[in-house]
């Protein structure tokens, strides 16, 4: 825990409700806006008023017009970045920095990690700064992960690219003028982007491979319409070494199935990344050169570095063997009316997040892992990178719910326990020490019999529960062997009493063992 | 061979048989394997205890054992037979009731019967013996009477909130520790009668304070209680058999419910205890804002539209009978190459693994039927999920809301996928009285009405 921890009370906006710029992008190229006129009318739902910069939708195709009718307020680009939350796509530049006032709060594109000058200018204002890229990747926050949105719209659109560029159908047809073959893609990488990828070149009936370093994504890769190409290490296994050469044993073979597959394929498409590090070389010259003329690449790493020999990011290249590299590094942009869309609507959620009041008040709080993530910078100061203890943290969340009795016994539970073992293991001795036979006998019994319980239960499949709980009551009624034995006592009172017991333990045994028999008799595999 | 040792050798025959049993269930696989050797265990420990008994018996007493397991073993088939699935929960805290009452009688006979003891120390023994027994049987008696009626709805569900109810716990507890030392010391008629009254108002106490939302926990935890009053009847009677039984079904009994207690979010010890019942949370001002309906017409469309579907049942589908509807509406959906899967919440129903049951009951394959942790993490990839009658477990507030009653218990996270249809009576808050912010999400929409009528509704739309 560092020093900015301490100060956990929440930032609170001083006017009564705070105001959501939405700006123009100004960033070259950029044809996204971070609020449309359906998010706007979110916004204005959790209480704030929004202004708009005047043509600040225009490349996604929202008006001014659609704005107004929204809610929003359209206004010109110093009230926009005037406000009191500044929603934008991509990070703000030095002089839009400046044009944010005190205590501000600006949400966008940051990646902390690699834009560390960027996160210096911003601490030299007293604002506060959200990364959307920086959403701790928990189911909880999902819906506010732009990444994640934005490489599915990024994967459909490179296919769309790839299509545009390949002189051919995907699909495979028989017309009176001949028959068509398929195209052939492989996607690397079954990531967001790359299941995006895989679901729309299958959609358009293309044969469809895809290749992931976790074979679990198996399953999702067929769901889609793809093929899944496991790297077969174990194949290549031989006597020697089995951990450590695993990883090198592994790319050699996955190095082995691009190259039979760039010689096969018509498109490959790669979307591998691994963060805070260049992206991996996946397709080499030597691959690039064997593929077939006119087949296409998209490089969808092309900004990281790049996943292909030869791919120069935000450009189309043509190799001399008449292969075509795309790197273009916009891809999300290019379908900017639901990019902005998707982005708009994580912004909501995370507005959401940091409404708690819906009253256009905005709160953070930094005990909330999701709000600690996202925040970069805090009235000034550098917050990233975010603590990791916050795993750890959770655990005592739960404590301090309202439920106060448990929590001092929570704590003094490694002691309590020991004492309670211990005076138990005591008393168990005493008691056996002291007392005749057969009590010691009895206790050896009970004791061994309460640990085979214990065990045999330990691996109870969940929906045997109720079967499990039926028989272990029918075995209970094993009690009627004890009535039994009195029932023929001279006393008549003992054998009434015994009677009674003896009739309702039959109940037991008999009803539940045919219950317990019943239910099993239905559960059945199909 | 004396008939005793035959006896004896009997009883070590039948406990294996019922450790059998028990390793059996614990598998789909064996679990019809493992019923059998429970049954067979009854049976060679019954028969070898009345070959014993009746061994130079006066015919009064042969005939008296006879005519009572009779009537018991009809009266017990009969029950079994016609007993709906849903009243699965009800029949099994009424079946642990009478455990509970054989224990008390066989305790009472236990000190009708006074024998002749060479040592006082044995004698002393003896009656420590008579009291526990009857004490721990007395509490399953009534604790599993109230469960029976809550379950039932014949008592009103709500937690019996007494004031210094823990300090009536210990107090009742205490004073069974005193009354059993009385009675080593001189034993009486009177003092038996009262630890009896005691017991049995500890039992109903302890019960009537828990909620019924709770309740699945409870009947697993009066299971291990029947469990431990067959072992201290053993301990009264000097038989091994009832020893090893009963503390087999007390500890396996004690271990489920802590499963289950962890799958709650709860305390063990506080549920051994009793009296964990949430406290009704007064006044909850938070405004939730409008929630969205849905024809059943459009739920159809919805589901031919889904890529893939999840089910999520509660209680609401047993107490609806919708069980067999919703199974027709996923092998139609299958038919039609959606994926169809359920996700259960361990503490779904009244009873731990009852949608289980009910689920199979109605022909649903079990390898479609999924726990919460094999679940969970797919609902973000999942086109509609359907909320049939649960509203606890698939409440967001428990993982979102630190304030909220039942933050920290595990639930299955429906909210993630793209579309949630909320089948409900009405707007009225979940068992645990706790209002439900699923229902006012921008991705839910409520089908409103009786949930078997409208999932027939949905598959005519079909």
């Amino acid at each position: 825990m560092n020093d900015e921890i301490d100060e956990q009370a929440p930032v609170e906006t001083a006017a009564p409700a705070a105001v959501i710029g939405i700006v123009r992008e100004t960033a070259p190229g950029e044809t996204r806006v971070a609020g449309t006129p359906a998010t706007v009318a979110q916004l204005i739902k959790l209480g704030y008023r929004v202004a708009v910069e005047t043509g600040a939708g225009e490349k996604s195709s929202f008006t001014d017009e659609a704005y107004a009718e929204a809610g929003a307020e359209v206004a010109d680009t110093a009230t926009a970045w005037g406000a009191d939350v500044v929603l934008k796509v991509n990070a703000p530049s030095t002089g839009e920095i400046a044009q944010l006032k005190d205590d501000a709060i600006v949400a966008s594109f940051i990646a902390p990690a690699l834009n560390p000058d960027l996160l210096a200018a911003l601490s030299q204002r007293s604002i506060t700064a959200l990364a959307m890229d920086a959403v701790p990747r928990i189911s909880r926050a999902q819906s506010m992960d732009v990444l994640s949105s934005m490489a599915n719209i990024a994967g459909y659109r490179a296919v769309v690219e790839a299509a545009h560029e390949f002189g051919r159908f995907f699909t495979g047809q028989v017309t009176a003028a001949g028959k068509v073959p398929p195209a052939k893609v492989l996607v690397a990488g079954a990531g967001v982007a790359g299941l995006a990828a895989i679901g729309a070149a299958s959609s358009l009936g293309a044969i469809v491979r895809a290749t992931d370093p976790r074979p679990e994504v198996a399953d999702q890769v067929k769901s889609i319409g793809g093929e899944y190409l496991k790297v077969d290490v174990e194949v290549e296994e031989s006597t020697d070494g089995y951990a450590k050469a695993t990883s090198e044993d592994y790319d050699r073979r996955a190095a082995e199935i691009y190259s039979e597959q760039a010689a096969d394929v018509d498109i490959v498409i790669t979307t591998a990344l691994i963060p805070g590090r260049a992206a991996p070389r996946l397709l080499t010259e030597a691959d690039i050169a064997s593929m077939k003329p006119g087949s296409v690449v998209v490089d969808m790493a092309a900004a990281q570095g790049g996943n292909v020999a030869g791919s120069v990011a935000g450009e189309k290249v043509v190799t001399e063997n008449g292969v075509t590299i795309i790197g273009y590094t916009d891809l999300a942009g290019r379908l900017p009316t639901q990019a902005s869309q998707l982005y708009g609507t994580n912004l909501v959620n995370l507005l959401k997040l940091l409404t708690p009041g819906k009253d256009g008040q905005l709160v953070l709080d930094f005990d909330d892992v999701v709000q600690r993530g996202v925040t970069v910078v805090r009235d000034g100061q550098t917050t990233w990178p975010p603590p990791e203890v916050k795993v750890s943290a959770a655990a005592p969340a739960p404590a301090a719910s309202p439920e106060p009795a448990p929590e001092p016994k929570a704590k003094a539970t490694p002691l309590a326990k020991g004492l309670a073992i211990a005076g138990g293991i005591a008393a168990l001795f005493l008691v056996n020490a002291f007392a005749p036979q057969p009590l010691p006998q009895h206790f050896t019994v009970l004791v061994l019999s309460i640990v085979i319980g214990y065990y045999v239960i330990g691996k109870v499949h969940h929906a045997l529960h109720t079967p499990l709980m039926s028989v272990t009551n029918a075995i209970s009624g094993i009690i009627v062997v004890g009535a039994m034995v009195q029932i023929t006592s001279d006393d008549l009172a003992i054998s009434l009493l015994a009677f009674v017991a003896v009739l309702i333990a039959s109940i037991n045994v008999f009803g539940g063992f045919a219950v317990t028999r019943r239910m099993l008799s239905m559960f059945s595999k199909g | 061979m004396s008939v005793e040792s035959a006896a004896t050798a009997a009883y070590i025959v039948a406990a294996l048989l019922f450790i059998l049993s028990l390793a059996g269930l614990s598998k789909h696989e064996t679990a019809k394997a493992g019923v059998i050797y429970g049954i067979s265990g009854m049976t060679i420990a019954l028969v070898a205890t009345i070959i014993a008994v009746v061994d130079g018996a006066e015919a009064l007493g042969v005939i008296l054992l006879i005519v009572a397991v009779a009537i018991g073993g009809a009266i017990g088939l009969w029950r079994a037979r016609i007993v709906e699935m849903t009243g699965m929960p009800e029949l099994i805290a009424l079946l642990h009731s009478f455990v509970g009452l054989a224990a008390v009688l066989v305790g009472w006979n236990g000190y009708l019967e006074h024998p002749d003891f060479v040592l006082q120390s044995l004698e002393d023994i003896h009656n420590a013996e008579v009291f526990i027994g009857v004490f721990i049987g007395g509490v399953t008696f009534t604790g599993s009477i109230v469960a029976n009626l809550k379950l039932s709805a014949k008592i009103s569900s709500a937690p019996l909130v007494l004031p210094g109810k823990n300090l009536i716990n210990l107090g009742a507890l205490a004073l069974f520790a005193i009354l059993t030392t009385w009675f080593v010391i001189s034993p009486a008629l009177w003092l038996l009668i009262l630890v009896t009254i005691v017991a049995l108002a500890l039992g109903w106490h302890l019960v009537a304070s828990i909620g019924g939302g709770d309740m699945p926990v409870v009947v697993s935890m009066l299971n291990s209680y029947s469990g431990w009053a067959a072992a201290a009847a053993g301990f009264l009677l000097n038989n091994d058999l009832l020893i090893v039984t009963g503390a087999l079904v007390g500890s396996s009994g004690a271990y489920l419910s802590y499963i289950m207690c962890k799958a709650m979010n709860r305390s063990f010890i506080s549920v051994i205890a009793g009296g964990f019942g949430i406290e009704a949370s007064g006044g909850d001002d938070t405004e939730y804002g409008e929630h969205r309906e849905i024809s059943a017409q459009e739920t159809a469309e919805l589901l031919t539209n889904a890529s893939s579907v999840i089910i999520t049942p509660g209680y609401g589908m047993a107490v609806a009978q919708a069980q067999y509807p919703v199974a027709d509406l996923t092998k139609k959906l299958r038919e039609r190459g959606v994926e169809v899967r359920f996700g259960i919440h361990p503490v779904a129903g009244r009873l731990p693994g009852h949608m289980n049951v009910l689920l199979a009951e109605a022909k649903v394959p079990y390898d479609i039927v999924l726990e919460m942790d094999e679940i969970n993490d797919d609902f973000a990839s999942t086109s509609v999920v359907l909320v049939i009658g649960a509203n606890d477990t698939v409440n967001p507030a428990a993982s979102e809301d630190p304030s909220s009653p039942i933050a920290g218990m595990p639930v299955l996270h429906v909210w993630e996928s793209e579309n949630v249809v909320v089948f409900k009576r009405s707007m009225a808050a979940g068992y645990a009285g706790v209002q439900n912010p699923l229902f006012f999400r921008d991705n839910t929409q409520m089908l409103f009405g009786d949930a078997k009528d409208r999932v027939e509704d949905i598959i005519r739309a079909l």
